[in-house]
């Protein structure tokens, strides 16, 4: 089978789900107790009003109908009012998102960077005094919860030593670049505006890495344990014994091997971080999607939360097909099979 | 001076429950183009014997006593460089199972390649690389080279592993060849072809070879990690001395029938405990009770075979 058949296969499988996903998170959010109407125009709005509302958004009709409503609106770009926010979701999604997609692509750089080094390093010398340093490290980035990590990055590195800024995602001064994917590095790169490039990157070294500790230990000790495995496998003895150099063995015969457990988890960590990485925004006060689907589960915004979860799902499955191409990419043997199904 | 000597080889396992002590005075040697094999039962200590001579022991051994010399060369006190060296040019090993043995995730090209590479000194083009590697798949008797070296080694069979295994050993093998029982997960046609070509290959080059059995000119019979009868291969098997060697060539089953045989009643004592004295005494039918307490030497018996037997000490009288 060849790579886009695989491709074109995968986004009708993921198109299934998505549509199943929708169905399940629209009745959920609508058999929740609780107005939308009424939460929306507060406690003192008169019954009129709320009823007006509630004919507005289709409310009273069955929940099917809304559901058809909603379908409709999704591919006409009519995504439905925000209450909290006053504007078609649509546009709060693409004003939201690019902020939050940026701060975790930066933390699955970090992630990767320290992680598979870390691992490595970790496993094979298993029980020395790197092992135990990434151990005691592991430990640490899994029991922390990220917002501890946060706020003592906050303390000391933004407030104490003013190294880092403490918030935002672009310093007062510095005007943000030329909106075209709404990520400011990239947009900065593509503008040819290196002021604001080193501004926003410098932004996102404290938030990025907060958000990618715990990832970071999971990734070390997966990859850990998966060169400790393979370092046992008899096709290291027989490298050994062929007398190729210590390097060659770990850097290509060690680490690609290990890299295919670690990718799977790494990339389930990443795109898992789309909906909770909201702490992280709250804190470093970053205008991210994720706090924006927050506020619209607590104020019950029917319409913006079926949109943040829609949107938590498509990255999922975008993040999936990624993972399975890269997987497919370093084990040969998926890659093969997948041909020869077909 | 043999090309390859073992010294009273003493090596142990540190385990969850305690010591292990698999190798108990292990000595062997080995002549310049002499075929040499050990046999013995399952866990008898064979792979460890051959994993001390290349230097690939696990984390958690050790070894105890005893030396491995090669070409009047401690191996076991050489520098990781020398080594390394002797790896790339003079020594070469055959693991038992041929899937476990290749990198799963490259092609066999890959593979073979950085093997070639780091076999020579010289800085090799990619053509002399290709030249090199389809010269030794031939040697292993592979058909369609270029199709092998591009083919990962979940696309060929358990044989053609093997074959690509040995390839990949001869590149290196200048001198000594180990072969840890390579037919052994195969089935038996294919265990032969493999063996049939080992013989040939290592005739033809002159090189000495250890592998596990068959087609050798001298034999070593191993027993909970001791030799206890070494000798040239057929007076052993025709009259073995030990009574190990014996009660384990009765268990053969023939081809000519006479159903199946017995077997050696007991089992391989636990290396965690083993016996003071003599390791087989457990299951031997003429233990004495010097047995339980000494470790019997090699007595030689006739012109050329040796047996760990106190049954051979001309003091000692039997019960």
């Amino acid at each position: 089978m060849k790579s886009w058949t695989f491709a074109v296969k995968r986004l009708a499988y993921s198109g299934v789900s998505l549509l199943g996903l929708s169905i399940l998170i629209f009745v959920i959010a609508r058999v929740l107790p609780g107005d939308p109407a009424r939460l929306a125009l507060g406690p003192r709005a008169p019954q009129s009003v709320v009823e007006a509302l509630r004919l507005q958004l289709h409310l009273n009709d069955p929940v099917y109908t809304q559901y058809f409503y909603w379908l409709r609106g999704i591919f006409t770009g009519d995504w439905g009012i925000a209450l909290f926010t006053q504007r078609n979701v649509l546009i709060d999604v693409s004003d939201f998102l690019p902020a939050t997609i940026e701060l975790i692509l930066f933390a699955a750089i970090i992630d990767l960077v320290i992680a598979v080094p870390l691992g490595l390093a970790a496993g094979r010398r298993a029980n020395s005094i790197v092992d135990n340093g990434v151990r005691v490290l592991s430990y640490v980035g899994i029991a922390v919860p990220s917002f501890v990590v946060a706020i003592l990055l906050q303390l000391f590195l933004g407030y104490g030593t003013h190294l880092f800024p403490l918030i935002g995602r672009i310093s007062q001064n510095v005007v943000p670049p030329t909106q075209i994917t709404g990520l400011y590095t990239l947009d900065a790169l593509l503008t040819g505006n290196p002021g604001a490039f080193a501004d926003s990157v410098w932004h996102l070294i404290l938030p990025a890495f907060a958000l990618a500790l715990g990832p970071i230990a999971q990734e070390a000790r997966i990859m850990r344990s998966s060169v400790v495995e393979n370092l046992d496998k008899d096709f290291t003895l027989s490298e050994v014994s062929h007398g190729l150099p210590e390097r060659t063995i770990t850097f290509k015969y060690l680490m690609k091997p290990s890299l295919i457990p670690t990718i799977t988890i790494y990339a389930l960590d990443i795109s898992a971080q789309i909906a909770n990485a909201f702490l992280i925004e709250t804190i470093f006060i970053w205008p991210g999607f994720s706090k924006y689907g927050l506020n619209a589960m607590l104020s019950k915004d029917l319409n913006a939360i079926v949109a943040v979860v829609m949107v938590a799902g498509v990255m999922f499955v975008i993040a999936n097909i990624l993972v399975d191409l890269v997987v497919g990419y370093l084990d040969p043997r998926i890659r093969l099979q997948r041909r020869t199904e077909e | 001076m043999p090309l390859l000597e073992v010294r009273d080889l003493r090596v142990e396992y540190r385990v969850y429950e305690g010591t292990l002590k698999v190798l108990n005075g292990v000595s062997l040697s080995l002549e310049r183009g002499e075929k040499v094999g050990i046999i013995g039962e399952s866990a008898c200590g064979k792979t460890t014997t051959v994993k001390t001579i290349m230097g690939l022991l696990a984390k958690n051994s050790k070894v105890a006593g005893g030396d491995v010399t090669y070409k009047g060369e401690d191996v076991l006190k050489m520098s990781k460089k020398r080594l390394t060296e002797l790896r790339r040019k003079n020594i070469s090993m055959v693991f038992q199972d041929p899937s476990a043995a290749l990198n799963p995730v490259f092609t066999v090209r890959q593979q073979l390649y950085d093997i070639i590479k780091f076999s020579t000194d010289e800085r090799l083009t990619r053509e002399e690389l290709h030249e090199k590697a389809v010269e030794v798949l031939r040697q292993g008797a592979l058909p369609e080279p270029d199709r092998i070296l591009d083919s990962y080694p979940f696309q060929l069979s358990g044989g053609m592993k093997q074959r690509v295994n040995i390839s990949m050993a001869l590149v290196s093998a200048s001198e000594l060849l180990i072969a840890d029982e390579p037919g052994t997960s195969l089935d038996v046609t294919i265990e032969d072809q493999i063996m049939r070509l080992l013989k040939k290959i290592v005739e033809e080059k002159g090189i000495s070879i250890i592998p596990v059995k068959k087609f050798v000119d001298r034999i070593y019979v191993m027993y909970a990690g001791t030799i206890v009868e070494e000798g040239p291969t057929r007076e052993v098997f025709n009259s073995p001395q030990h009574p190990y060697t014996q009660l384990l060539i009765k268990a053969v089953p023939k081809l000519t029938g006479g159903g199946i045989p017995e077997g050696i009643l007991g089992q391989v004592p636990s290396y965690l405990k083993p016996p003071a004295g003599c390791r087989f005494v457990t299951r031997c039918p003429y233990a004495m009770e010097v047995c339980d307490t000494d470790a019997p030497p090699l007595y030689g018996v006739g012109a050329k075979q040796r047996a760990a037997c106190f049954l051979y000490d001309e003091r000692q009288l039997p019960r």
